[in-house]
């Protein structure tokens, strides 16, 4: 590894230590030698050992935690194609060509967001000469999996760029940020290009001059649901992609389960997310009061509009609302980033409680479009710091009080 | 009412190369040094000149602002050396310490009230062992706390366990006791914890509070058993004397001899032999560790691992210190070391596998593990400090200088070393107890 690091770092680093011709480069070489070799760094303030976690492997490991959906996203996108055009309709069938198909569609989504983003990050950090921060490791990641397989390359790259420079560098760059960058991409391009994020349209990948099966429709599940007559019971009348219905609410729930319905690309899975979520909580990288009082949340409200019944999606089974759409894609990787998420222990129990009981009630009323989980987080982002400061208000009130009985 | 307090929240950091519990001997030092930097805040004014000779426990230089309190010789000899920094700040004054040893005497016939004793302790140098919450500094004489705390244990990694350093000293350490108890209207709260044994020099002390206290580090801290037992508000005073200082001035007020001679843990993984050794404040690290410890790049601190200074090999002993920790240094690059499983590294997140392994005890060494970030993680902190207290809140508090914002969440409250384990956890790399005792210094500044 000494070879390794003469190799690559060492005789090229005083060109961009102080002096040096690229001097102005150094954050953008700082983060590719600290990516390949931890840095040396000894403590020199204060305690004199570390704990041996950094900001590097905390992004890192929510990136492994993210490759389940990724992986089952690719393939999805490729099952849904070829759904759709009625070949290889069942599960097992064609495996290889459709992960092919679904790559060939999702990783150009991944290559443009992370270009774009760490582009910026990396100009950023230069211009401003600080070292670059990993938080983009895991936004990038994220981006192309809130997207629908069908939008267009350009649109992604404006919208990361929005993401990274308005979302989050104006503020002062990673952990100053107030909204959560992914989230920040997503609703820009929602705004901006509704009809490239809505309708039926975009889910699945469409090739020109295409011939559909019979009574291929596009849906998601959550536009049926939205759609559906009232009175009509949603678990029994769902069909997929191709038309097809599911027959019964389980086999419904089934599907949504395992995820092969249309949908953003890694959101449809709840199985892969939750392998995401077991190894954040593993880990203890991941909030587990966020989680949990998001799927309270998220379960509560569900329940209410069930009980409340006015219209069909109302009346959708509460299990059912949960694992369509990006309720629980929403609930293990975008309520709880912990920079944009309330920070005490209390403030988060509320912040997640809110984020899923917001989204559901979003998603059922919202007139336009059936979804809300992203804005129920976006608007609980905005709330968390109102969250925090009376949480620690009524800290400093007991200190008060404490106080005052002493004197007293 | 005695407590008993059981604290949940903290860390127990196994670390390699505890002191076995022996009492080794070492040669007597060749050097000592008194150091105004161990006491923080001081602006010391010289009294004695380069090549003057003094006893034990004699005068070297007092607080300029406090002319009463005395830093004292802890040997006789010759001042050999007094070493400047910057601005001419005195860093250090060495002493080499004579053959034979002489002792100032002073008359301890009479300790009946308090301002005897203070004037006792003040004079012979003992006083500056007796610490003032808040802000964390040398108490004023002037002042009355309205309580007085003894933690008997410290829970910080390798730290000295203070039942086997006093095995034997019952009668100094409650002679100490009573001393401290003339400081105070209110209690001296004692703190054990709760399993120890009963024939222990803390169990027959009297006049006392006695309270206990269970959990992990940082349940030894006297910051957190003050939250917990008697917490400070706006405008009181608690003052803290660590367990061994007890003895030694219980020591000094039955013989009148300031004998400033103490036992402390020589610790850590290059250590070659953890033991337990006799020496004197002030004295030489070379004297401490020369021989004994491996060769190669170490760190040699006086105090713990986690608010100790770092001494190096021609450092001294410093005043409060009751354990000297030899760590290797971290300065060797890890290729792709975010990323390898890393099983010879302890975290107390589970992103390692140290959680999986709870008998193991760990050399660690003084790399930071990461590159300074702002806060990105929540709740770390939270999980280390058993306060009702929001550390991050506070820290922000301090780093923007809202003094208002600093009371409020309860600065008074702690002192770096209470959180010096939230500054070990921390992903982003703050040096937290640096930020905590610059907001410290203002607080004291601007309220006095």
């Amino acid at each position: 590894m000494k070879f390794l690091q003469d190799l690559m770092f060492n005789k090229i680093r005083p060109n961009f230590e102080k002096g040096g011709k690229f001097e102005k480069y150094y954050p953008a070489y700082e983060a590719m030698e600290t990516f390949a070799f931890t840095p040396p760094h000894a403590t020199h303030t204060g305690a004199h050992i570390r704990d041996a976690i950094d900001l590097k492997r905390t992004m890192f490991f929510v990136v492994i935690a993210l490759i389940p959906s990724l992986l089952f996203g690719m393939w999805n996108t490729g099952h849904q194609y070829y759904l759709s055009i009625g070949e290889f309709t069942g599960l097992a069938d064609g495996l290889v060509d459709k992960l092919i198909f679904g790559a060939i569609r999702v990783l150009p989504l991944v290559v443009v967001s992370y270009v774009v983003g760490l582009g910026i990050e990396f100009g950023i950090a230069v211009l401003k000469n600080h070292s670059v921060n990993e938080g983009y490791l895991v936004s990038g990641m994220l981006i192309p999996l809130v997207l629908p397989s069908e939008l267009p390359l350009w649109m992604a790259a404006v919208a990361t760029a929005f993401a990274v420079v308005i979302g989050k560098e104006v503020f002062g760059g990673t952990g100053m940020n107030i909204l959560n960058p992914a989230l920040t991409a997503r609703a820009f391009l929602f705004f901006a290009y509704p009809t490239k994020m809505s309708g039926n349209m975009v889910w699945i990948p469409q090739e020109t001059g295409m011939a559909t099966v019979d009574g291929y429709t596009g849906e998601t599940l959550l536009s049926q649901a939205y759609n559906s007559a009232a009175g009509s019971n949603f678990g029994d009348i769902a069909y997929n992609a191709a038309g097809q219905p599911f027959g019964s609410l389980a086999d419904t729930m089934w599907a949504s389960f395992w995820g092969w319905i249309p949908g953003s690309i890694g959101e449809t899975s709840v199985f892969a997310i939750l392998l995401g979520a077991a190894f954040l909580l593993y880990t203890g990288i991941g909030s587990w009061r966020i989680m949990l009082s998001f799927l309270v949340g998220g379960l509560s409200m569900s329940m209410l509009f069930n009980a409340w019944g006015a219209n069909a999606f109302m009346a959708v089974d509460p299990v059912q609302q949960l694992l369509m759409g990006g309720f629980m894609f929403g609930m293990v990787f975008m309520a709880t980033d912990p920079v944009s998420a309330a920070q005490t222990s209390t403030g988060k129990w509320i912040y997640g409680f809110f984020a899923g009981f917001l989204g559901i009630m979003i998603r059922v009323f919202n007139p336009a479009y059936p979804e809300g989980i992203m804005m129920g987080i976006l608007f609980m982002n905005v709330m968390a710091p109102l969250i925090d400061h009376y949480v620690v208000q009524a800290n400093i009130n007991r200190r008060m009080k404490r106080a005052t009985v002493a004197t007293a | 009412m005695p407590k008993n307090v059981k604290i949940r929240r903290g860390a127990d950091i196994q670390l390699d190369g505890a002191a076995e519990r022996i009492k080794g001997d070492i040669a007597f030092p060749s050097s000592f040094a008194i150091k105004p930097t161990d006491f923080h805040g001081l602006t010391p004014k010289m009294v004695l000149k380069e090549g003057a000779e003094v006893k034990a426990g004699q005068e070297i230089f007092h607080d300029k602002y406090n002319e009463r309190v005395k830093f004292t010789s802890p040997v006789s000899g010759e001042i050999a050396e007094i070493v400047r920094g910057a601005k001419r700040r005195i860093l250090e004054v060495r002493i080499v310490p004579d053959q034979e040893q002489k002792f100032e005497a002073f008359d301890v016939s009479d300790v009946s009230s308090a301002e005897k004793v203070k004037q006792l302790l003040m004079s012979a140098g003992f006083w500056p062992m007796i610490k003032q919450r808040p802000y964390d500094v040398i108490a004023n004489p002037e002042s009355k706390p309205k309580s007085i705390f003894v933690s008997t244990f410290d829970t910080a990694p390798l730290a000295a366990d203070y039942d086997f350093i006093l095995h034997g000293d019952k009668d100094a350490f409650q002679k100490g006791l009573d001393a401290l108890g003339k400081l105070t209207d209110g209690k001296v709260h004692l703190n054990s914890r709760p399993n120890a044994s009963t024939d222990t020099v803390f169990a027959a002390a009297s006049g006392v509070e006695k309270n206990t206290v269970s959990g992990p580090h940082p349940a030894g801290n006297t910051g957190i058993q003050i939250h917990h037992i008697d917490p400070i508000n706006k405008g009181e005073l608690v003052w803290t004397v660590n367990a061994q200082s007890v003895a030694m001035i219980g020591r000094f007020l039955m013989t009148g001899k300031p004998d400033f001679s103490k036992t402390i843990a020589l610790a850590g993984s290059e250590v070659e032999k953890p033991r337990y050794v006799s020496t004197i404040i002030g004295a030489s690290m070379k004297a401490l560790t020369e021989g004994q410890i491996s060769t190669g790049d170490n760190r040699i601190i006086s105090g713990n691992v986690l608010t100790g200074d770092h001494a190096g090999a021609e450092g001294y002993l410093g005043f409060y210190h009751d354990v000297v920790s030899v760590i290797p240094e971290g300065k060797e690059p890890q290729f792709l070391g975010w990323l390898a499983p890393n099983f010879h590294k302890f975290s107390l997140s589970r992103a390692y596998f140290s959680w999986m392994m709870p008998g193991k005890k760990f050399r660690l060494n003084t790399n930071q593990n990461g590159e300074d970030r702002a806060y990105v993680m929540s709740g770390q902190y939270e999980s280390v400090l058993p306060m009702d207290i929001y550390p991050v809140h506070l820290i922000k508090a301090i780093m923007t200088n809202d003094i208002e914002k600093m009371e409020t969440l309860g600065i008074y409250e702690v002192a770096p070393e209470d959180l010096a384990l939230c500054e070990y956890a921390c992903t982003s790399k703050t040096p937290v107890q640096e930020i905590l005792r610059g907001g410290l210094d203002l607080a004291q500044k601007e309220l006095g």
